[in-house]
């Protein structure tokens, strides 16, 4: 055992102050990003037990495992869990709160105490909806559809439903505190155009959170209503409209679509840059791409209502934006692949799940495009072609970019290094279970499959058994990167201020960052991605 | 052992092999796609890996590809858009002619009736080569009625009528799914479409006694429910005279046009006030809460087979067992 040299300790936000309250009451945006991390790895921890008994349940045709209201209530709270507690805070919440002020050079976020206040909101929320879990929990999918959620549902709907209100209270300060930071925080000399692409994605995310979280919350609280004081809104024996529901849901939750997977394209982006040491071909195009997912992801809810009831005109219309909408993502994904031609490319961690993205987007995006096309929708909504088609894109393509990230920011949050082969065989294992999981469920639902069934025919089994295999690859992916952070935040090799020779301001400070962030405020005089500048350093292993 | 592993599913209707068509198209175009990114990641992966003393060559980005990959894309995904609207323009327009089946869900089974006044639960039975459509209501929450080999999917939703529609073209038993979450037993929603040869289908309509036509018990309700006092054939009645209205367009007091069709009927027979006729009064009854959904369809089924008769005799009805849609 190598004992690893103590010196004398930079003092760093992490070692400035001790005890509980420290963290509770503290207003640095470092501190806030780790409070997030540790509860949002709670709840996908949560999340990802009840998908894992979900799976299990799926081994057999028959329910066998759980009973019937069991298993609604486990995919509902899977869903509400993983989308609410988990995916929609996880990469701005956790990276973007640690590095937003870090890489536009700011001491902090513009309203430090707004976002102490969020997280805040986020546990009351969290702490609601763990009372709702295990008071009965919710039924209702986690979409919330009425009249099933208002009038015949006998779970906590009430409670589930203000639970996530607040969440969502959460989400919009924090995009407010980013929007506000992002226009005007930034040091001297940095531009619009000398953004690194991780901001840039970023105002997208917060302009939707604002705009849409409202109308999530409205459309919660009129839930909520409905089902305590009888409104009638959605119930059509007195004149309401169900359908008027699913309007308003998607025009949230198809934008929060975006909220999840842009952030993801964020760090997809600087890692690229990174282990290419490349500019990133077409800057100017990928950041407008992501202003342009942003917008035209506002007028395209209604393809989650094709078979819903909704006149033949309005399918074409919101068919057919659905396919500009494509367009943005495929743009970006074209230009990471060229950004690879005639660049020094290693295969670190980091770089291993952003292949992992790639990869994964790519097949999510284009199985989007079945979706869109209207006479296959028909025969694919609300079929397991539809589950694997978004968890391509958010498991596939969020949550790899999500882990990528935290490897590659983790010497800056840490100060110490994670343990490089782990992480490759970590990397690997999610790649792999994530593929034996939910491309058979691809197939599952061409044949027909309906997605939300507890019991199902015999002849979809053996693509069933395979899924649920996959499932316990992809848990034992996602165990180990937790065990080896972890560990390496004591025994971890220290981390030097830019272990990657990556360019961005967040690395000239040092490792981890004082709780100012920089001891001078930094004056930008070059174009984000500078790589020919940087000395390419001595920890990236160098292949062969 | 491949019994028990199939991977495409059964093509049993005049449009699913329209829609897979589309698909194996989509899944050729995909598959080149991931082929041909995958490749080009490898291949700039292997060729540009770093090695000591070589060092990436910056490169700025160009407007040419940049534009080359947004337009071409987006000419595929209009014609994409394009194929995927003609199929779903075909599903959405049911024929004229098709023959019809009341459909009523509920947490957690489907209810049928046939305009031959054959009711099933969870099972329809269809010949091979007729057009049939779909009329479906759902008596609690949204239900959706799904027939995979048929690549059909519509929400029944409760309060009004959806419709959808399909030829069987191979004779077979198929799956029918509850689509849409429903409810505790959601998973058990299921039933069964029984393809049958013309000869069997008639054997088997002969075979079980019905009360009569679907229009037949809607004309005994008609009288019931009191409705023939003010709807009376000749144009004496307070009510409006409803012989060969399916179909037409009405003038409505407050200056609308709509086109009777079966939601038309539906509300009107729920909540008479939402659409005053010209030149009546709002005088009839709210039947909201009065008539089961099964009574509503017979009615609607009733009134949709009133047809002036072919004599033009005054004030005669004729009750014809196929409905006849009056040419526009």
């Amino acid at each position: 055992m190598a004992t690893v040299a103590v010196t004398a300790e930079r003092e760093n936000y992490l070692n400035k102050e001790y005890g509980i309250r420290s963290w509770l009451l503290t207003t640095d945006h470092k501190r806030i990003a780790l409070l997030y991390l540790a509860s949002i790895t709670f709840f996908f921890f949560i999340g990802g037990f009840f998908a894992l008994l979900i799976r299990l349940e799926l081994l057999t045709p028959a329910g066998d495992l759980v009973q019937a209201d069991t298993y609604n209530k486990l995919f509902s709270m899977h869903g509400q869990v993983m989308i609410f507690f988990f995916l929609i805070p996880s990469i701005p919440a956790v990276l973007g709160n640690f590095l937003v002020p870090l890489m536009i050079g700011a001491k902090d976020l513009a309203f430090p105490r707004i976002n102490l206040l969020s997280w805040y909101l986020y546990i009351i929320a969290g702490v609601i909806y763990l009372h709702c879990i295990v008071t009965g929990g919710v039924d209702t999918g986690w979409t919330f559809y009425t009249p099933f959620s208002t009038a015949f549902s006998n779970t906590r709907v009430i409670e589930a439903g203000i639970s996530i209100f607040i969440a969502g209270f959460s989400s919009i300060l924090t995009g407010l505190n980013f929007v506000v930071t992002i226009h005007r925080m930034r040091a001297p000399g940095m531009t619009w155009s000398r953004l690194p692409l991780f901001i840039w994605a970023h105002y997208a995310t917060s302009i939707i959170q604002l705009l849409g979280t409202p109308v999530l919350a409205i459309t919660l609280l009129l839930v909520v209503f409905e089902r305590a004081f009888n409104l009638g809104i959605f119930d059509p024996t007195r004149g309401g409209d169900p359908l008027l529901f699913q309007h308003l849901f998607w025009f949230y939750s198809h934008p929060a679509v975006y909220i999840m997977i842009l952030p993801a394209m964020a760090v997809e982006s600087e890692v690229v840059a990174c282990f290419t040491r490349k500019r990133i071909f077409g800057y100017n195009f990928v950041a407008m791409s992501s202003i342009a997912i942003a917008v035209f992801g506002f007028l395209v809810w209604a393809h989650h209502m094709f078979v819903a009831g909704i006149s033949l005109y309005s399918a074409l219309i919101f068919s057919i934006l659905s396919y500009l909408v494509a367009v943005p993502s495929a743009i970006k994904v074209f230009n990471w692949t060229a950004t690879m031609y005639k660049g020094s490319i290693s295969f670190t961690t980091p770089m291993l799940y952003a292949f992992g993205f790639i990869g994964l987007f790519t097949m999510g995006g284009l199985t989007g495009l079945f979706l869109a096309a209207l006479g296959i929708d028909v025969h694919v909504h609300d079929t397991y072609f539809v589950i694997a088609h978004f968890h391509y894109i958010m498991v596939g393509g969020a949550v790899m970019g999500y882990l990528g990230g935290l490897h590659f920011w983790w010497p800056k949050i840490s100060g110490r290094m994670y343990p490089e082969g782990w992480g490759r065989l970590a990397a690997l294992l999610v790649f792999a279970g994530f593929n034996l999981t939910f491309f058979p469920q691809f197939i599952l639902g061409y044949m027909g499959m309906p997605r939300r069934y507890w019991q199902y025919p015999p002849e979809f089994q053996v693509l069933n058994v395979l899924s649920t295999a996959g499932s316990t690859i992809l848990a034992v992916g996602y165990v180990l990167p937790m065990v080896y952070f972890l560990w390496s935040m004591r025994y971890g090799k220290i981390a030097s201020d830019n272990p990657w020779g990556a360019a961005g301001l967040e690395w000239q400070t040092s490792s981890p960052p004082p709780t100012f962030n920089f001891d001078e405020t930094p004056v930008v005089t070059w174009e984000a991605y500078n790589y020919e500048e940087i000395p390419a350093p001595a920890e990236v292993p160098v292949e062969r | 052992m491949f019994d028990n592993f199939p991977l495409w599913p059964a093509r049993a209707s005049a449009g699913a092999a329209n829609v897979d068509a589309l698909f194996i198209f989509l899944l050729a175009l995909s598959a080149f796609m991931c082929l041909a990114i995958f490749a080009m990641i490898l291949i700039f992966a292997t060729m540009y890996r770093r090695r000591r003393g070589v060092e990436a060559e910056q490169i700025e980005g160009s407007p040419e590809l940049e534009i080359t990959w947004s337009i071409i894309p987006m000419g595929i995904f209009l014609a994409i858009f394009a194929w995927g609207a003609v199929i779903y323009f075909h599903e959405r327009t049911p024929p004229r002619s098709a023959s019809e089946v009341y459909v009523v869900a509920k947490q957690w089974m489907w209810k049928l009736e046939h305009q031959e006044g054959q009711r099933e639960i969870n099972e329809l039975h269809v010949p091979v080569g007729r057009d049939v459509k779909l009329i479906m209501t759902s008596q609690d929450v949204i239900h959706s009625f799904y027939v995979p080999a048929f690549r059909i999917k519509q929400d029944v939703l409760p309060g009004r009528y959806t419709t959808a529609w399909f030829r069987a073209t191979k004779p077979g038993v198929y799956h029918l799914f509850c689509s849409q979450y429903c409810g505790t037993m959601h998973s058990g929603m299921i039933g069964q479409v029984v393809v049958m040869e013309p000869a069997q289908y008639e054997a088997w309509l002969s075979g079980g006694g019905t009360s009569g036509s679907l229009a037949a018990s809607g004309d005994t309700l008609f009288q019931q429910l009191g409705c023939s006092t003010c709807h009376r054939s000749d144009s004496q009645g307070r009510g409006p005279n409803l012989v060969g209205i399916f179909g037409q367009p009405v003038q409505l007091e407050d200056g609308r046009t709509l086109t009777v069709d079966e939601n038309y009927l539906r509300t009107c027979i729920l909540s008479p006030s939402k659409n005053i006729p010209s030149g009546f009064k709002p005088i009839m009854p709210v039947f909201q809460g009065l008539v089961s959904e099964e009574q509503i369809n017979a009615l609607v089924a009733y009134i949709k087979s009133l047809t002036p008769s072919p004599a033009g005799g005054q004030g005669s009805v004729s009750l014809a067992p196929q409905p006849q849609y009056p040419k526009e």
